[in-house]
């Protein structure tokens, strides 16, 4: 619930501040934000199996969002920067849709 | 709930609010869309893209300046040679006599009620004024031209086919007072006329009007020869 909030509350200071990225960060936000939802889909999904944990939670999501900028970091200075993002966002897309697949059989047991 | 509990809880919250934030972040910017959000391969392909095709469009753009530059000056040159045809037809046709023609020049008037002038007297008469530069010439509205030919028919004159009535009046362009000065030197046109009892009277009213016309067939033998 307290975790439903403070997406709400992030939802409305975005909407609301509607800061501009600085430069350097636009390359890195859309992955980050797609890792992150990848850590929020496992964490529904642990929750649904009543086995989450906050720790986990965190380091997970913390964790993907970094290792995810990194590796389009890496790839940006190997000049590989658009493949590799478009890598990450398939891997990243793959485990988004089978949390969602875990999460759609607890909720509608099918 | 222990302490340590809330606090993992309050971190879930905040990283939430993060990944809400960052959300609408995202979202704005790509909508906001425009070169701002490509990446630094994106704009090189783009700049390439829009190197080539102005290049195209610069190459597109000679090619049709070059076009147009050569059919303008064929046109030059294709108006030039109308203007020179049509220069060409006029002179021709003011010669030839299918033509009306004005200028200064004389008009000779010749009464003679004795019909003591025969066809050769006429054709003195303009064979003289061509040789003092008469350009045009008609006799009592018969054009002469390079084949007319003046006969007698008993003390009739005849012109080209058709009868010459009294008085005669001779139309002549070109310079006034060389044709005046060519009919009045001794033993000349005026001198003979006047021994064969006729009146002669040489005008020079200034402009006269040459307005007599020839109809003219093309040869039936002669051909130009072309030149190789």
């Amino acid at each position: 619930m307290i975790a439903f909030a403070g997406l709400a509350i992030g939802v409305l200071l975005g909407v609301l501040l509607n800061p501009t990225v600085p430069l350097w960060l636009e390359p890195y936000l859309p992955l980050a934000v797609v890792a992150a939802l990848d850590a929020v889909f496992g964490g529904i999904r642990a929750t649904l199996d009543a086995i989450f944990d906050e720790k986990v939670f965190v380091v997970s999501f913390v964790s993907n969002t970094l290792v995810a900028a990194l590796i389009v970091f890496l790839g940006d200075q190997l000049g590989v920067g658009g493949q590799l993002s478009t890598a990450i966002v398939v891997v990243l897309g793959i485990r988004i849709f089978s949390n969602v697949a875990a999460i759609r059989r607890h909720v509608f047991r099918a | 709930m222990t302490g340590s509990r809330r606090r993992a809880q309050v971190s879930v919250a905040v990283l939430a609010a993060l990944l809400g934030f960052g959300l609408v972040v995202q979202v704005r910017t790509t909508q906001d869309g425009g070169l701002g959000t490509a990446r630094q391969d994106d704009l090189l392909g783009i700049i390439d893209d829009l190197t080539a095709r102005s290049e195209r469009l610069r190459a597109e753009t000679a090619e049709l300046q070059a076009t147009r530059n050569r059919l303008a000056s064929a046109g030059d040159r294709n108006a030039a040679a109308v203007e020179e045809a049509r220069r060409i037809t006029d002179t021709l046709a003011v010669l030839a006599g299918t033509a009306a023609a004005q200028g200064p020049g004389v008009r000779v008037v010749i009464d003679d009620p004795a019909h003591s002038l025969r066809a050769e007297f006429f054709l003195d008469l303009i064979q003289e004024l061509r040789d003092a530069g008469a350009e045009a010439m008609m006799l009592n509205g018969r054009r002469i031209g390079a084949s007319t030919f003046v006969v007698d028919r008993g003390v009739q004159l005849v012109l080209d086919g058709g009868d010459v009535a009294q008085p005669y009046t001779l139309t002549a362009i070109g310079e006034a007072a060389t044709l005046t000065g060519a009919l009045g030197i001794p033993r000349g046109i005026i001198d003979t006329a006047e021994d064969a009892g006729a009146r002669i009277k040489v005008e020079s009213p200034g402009q006269v009007v040459v307005d007599a016309l020839r109809v003219i067939s093309p040869p039936r033998y002669a051909r130009p020869v072309t030149a190789q």
